[in-house]
């Protein structure tokens, strides 16, 4: 025991001889292999290497408001706890069958995860992932829907989506003993992806059962979901999808906004304000992020198969694209710095990550990567809805 | 004897089933927005229906066709190996 004690004395003292921030931090997933790296975006290498970490497919992070903890979302339901600073594994533990996504609260005291199998969504305690509550999303008859577009928003709530039900709740976790939810229902077919606005106001869903997209003004909840951009494409022969867009990069250029469209290939300009079409930019392929650098100036495009070795860049001053890279074979995510003088792009079955210098457009780095998926940075911690 | 792609055919096919098909069906297979492709979800449908579905998708769901990039036998040697 003694021994044990000065043992870890030892290993702590260690620790600090080497001091590390994390607030240019960030993890990377490596989908096939189930591990995930964690990066360093001003040194550009990559610090180490943590593994078996189960499926990672579709995985996704958020971070501890400390940025000291990043919380894996795995496909197999696995949630894992990642020290920073440590490079190891803190906690964790297997949450469901089947697991999709997941958001940490506003007080960054819960994690809540969303689930495919069972339909629902659970709330953890960051601190000892011990589950805090459990939310089956149930609908018709006892029926269990998939859940989607899970968000953190203000007031320490959660919103997310159910696919199979077209549902919107909304759920207070203000009082642990006390979970409120608000259930908007018939607000679409087949919500498959949502995101909140970064001022935290809406929360919007992208339909892939019919046209449009679903609106909640977190402002005005009275005023229900209502639908936007109900006709868009609707004279449109509908393209094969063969990735589903995502909606968490929220792309703002002044009063327009941008997003992917489903099943046409082209990125919609919203305008804000009144929630009407300004324009359909014309890409290369089926767009799946659809990202603002942080200066809002240029807006980054990747692309569903078979077009994703593609990314086009729009210029929000125009709204048309003025440039096309080629990064490689499967781009499947990017990712700004906080300030977004790089752009960190995962390039799946080239073993790649590269790193772009979003002024000049051209490679900074390139850093190897097992078949490396999503993308994320420490800088999270302090937004909204990511 | 069955009809067999080539090799660096066969690893493209393989990559394309975890990664692109993964997308939805999960890397393992196992189902996400989509469903199961584990044996044990398509053993009680035909393989005929199960290679219309890869070639031509299903309306009213999220499958787009595979037919642009997937010939029919290599649909069918695709059913074999998920069968197996």
């Amino acid at each position: 025991m003694l021994k044990l004690f000065i043992l870890s004395l030892l290993f702590s003292v260690n620790a600090h001889a080497e001091l590390r921030a994390t607030g240019d931090l960030g993890v990377v997933i490596e989908r096939a292999k189930g591990s995930a790296l964690i990066i360093n975006t001003s040194q550009k290498n990559i610090l180490a290497k943590i593994p078996a970490l189960g499926d990672l497919s579709h995985a996704s992070v958020v971070f501890s408001r400390d940025q000291r903890y990043a919380f894996i979302f795995a496909r197999d339901g696995g949630l894992t706890k990642i020290d920073l600073l440590k490079d190891q594994i803190s906690k964790r533990i297997i949450q469901a069958g089947n697991s999709i996504g997941g958001a940490i609260s506003q007080d960054g005291k819960l994690i809540a995860v969303s689930n495919y199998t069972p339909g629902g969504v659970k709330i953890f305690s960051t601190e000892t992932l011990a589950l805090v509550a459990d939310i089956p999303a149930t609908y018709a008859d006892e029926k269990l829907s998939k859940v989607v577009g899970l968000v953190d928003a203000p007031n320490n709530k959660f919103i997310f989506s159910l696919f199979d039900a077209g549902e919107i709740w909304v759920m207070s976790v203000k009082d642990l003993k006390n979970i409120k939810i608000t259930k908007y229902k018939n607000i679409g077919k087949q919500p498959y992806d949502a995101l909140l606005t970064p001022d935290g106001r809406y929360y919007i869903a992208g339909l892939f059962g019919e046209r449009g997209l679903a609106l909640l003004d977190l402002w005005d909840l009275e005023a229900k979901v209502k639908r936007i951009l109900p006709d868009y494409g609707k004279d449109d022969e509908k393209l094969p999808v063969y990735k589903m867009p995502h909606l968490e990069g929220w792309a703002v250029a002044g009063d327009y906004m941008l997003i992917p469209a489903v099943g046409q290939h082209e990125v919609l300009v919203i305008d804000k304000r009144q929630w009407t079409l300004v324009k359909r930019i014309p890409v290369i392929g089926q767009p799946v992020f659809v990202m603002a650098r942080p200066d809002g100036r240029e807006i980054w495009v990747n692309f569903a198969f078979p077009d994703n070795q593609n990314i086009q860049i729009i210029d929000a001053k125009d709204l048309s694209v003025i440039k096309s890279l080629i990064p490689g074979k499967a781009v499947l995510h990017m990712e700004f710095t906080p300030r977004g003088e790089q752009v960190w792009v995962s390039v799946r079955d080239d073993n790649q990550l590269i790193i772009y210098d979003t002024q000049t457009h051209k490679v900074l780095k390139r850093l190897p990567a097992e078949k490396p998926s999503g993308i994320f940075f420490s800088s999270r911690a302090h937004k909204m809805g990511l | 004897m069955a009809f067999e792609p080539e090799q660096a055919r066969q690893q493209e096919l393989r990559n394309m089933l975890a990664h692109d098909c993964g997308s939805c069906h999960g890397l393992t297979l196992k189902g996400g927005l989509g469903p199961s492709l584990l044996p044990d979800a398509l053993l009680n449908k035909p393989e005929q229906f199960l290679v219309q579905t890869i070639l031509e998708g299903r309306k009213g769901t999220a499958m787009p066709p595979w037919k642009p990039f997937i010939t029919e036998q290599e649909a069918v040697w695709l059913v074999q190996k998920l069968l197996k």
